[in-house]
């Protein structure tokens, strides 16, 4: 059980590395959001189910699921309604200057 | 003793550091929402973690739920009132 956990939790972490690297280098608010949206769900998905192995099957791991579903639900909305307010006040794309 | 458990602390942590970054430096104020999300979400899975290694997840998990449902309030309440409001001269 130990080795399924901590496998899980790795692949998880580097998801989120990936996530955090996208957040400080991408040039624009749409781009991070890409990053940021996509990847930190996938990697909550992996952390999580992680966790659930961890102690074998009890109570703990339906509520690490609930939370799982609350996020998932969660993240994309999220960052929809905020994409949205900053298209709608005027923000724009980042796109590549022409010579 | 320092286990494997600690280690994903030590990254959790400072993948925090880095969204913070973003948070205090981000141009528009949706930059700094977007940064806000990440952290909320690395604060529930640093509270699974915690409880993990504590061995106690049946308590830490619940307040772990309860992080998720102020997610809510942080992200989508606030996205929603901007959009509203407009926010050309933050």
């Amino acid at each position: 059980m130990l080795a399924v956990d901590t496998l899980l939790i790795c692949i998880g972490l580097f998801f989120l590395t990936v996530a955090a690297i996208g957040i400080v280098r991408l040039p624009d608010v749409f781009s991070r959001s890409h990053a940021l949206g996509i990847t930190d769900t996938l990697g909550t998905f992996f952390v999580l189910i992680g966790v659930a192995f961890y102690q074998g099957l009890t109570l703990s791991d339906v509520k690490v699921l609930l939370i799982l579903l609350a996020l998932w639900h969660l993240n994309p909305v999220i960052s929809h309604v905020i994409l949205r307010a900053a298209l709608r006040n005027g923000v724009r794309p980042w796109v590549k200057e022409k010579k | 003793m320092f286990t494997l458990y600690h280690f994903f602390f030590l990254i959790l942590t400072l993948l925090i550091l880095v969204y913070m970054y973003r948070v205090l430096q981000g141009p528009t104020v949706y930059d700094r929402i977007l940064g806000l999300n990440g952290i909320s979400t690395k604060a529930i899975i640093l509270l699974t973690i915690l409880g993990s290694l504590n061995e106690r997840l049946e308590m830490f998990v619940d307040i772990a739920l309860g992080y998720a449902v102020l997610n809510i309030i942080g992200g989508l309440a606030i996205g929603k009132y901007l959009e509203h409001k407009g926010t050309r001269e933050c």
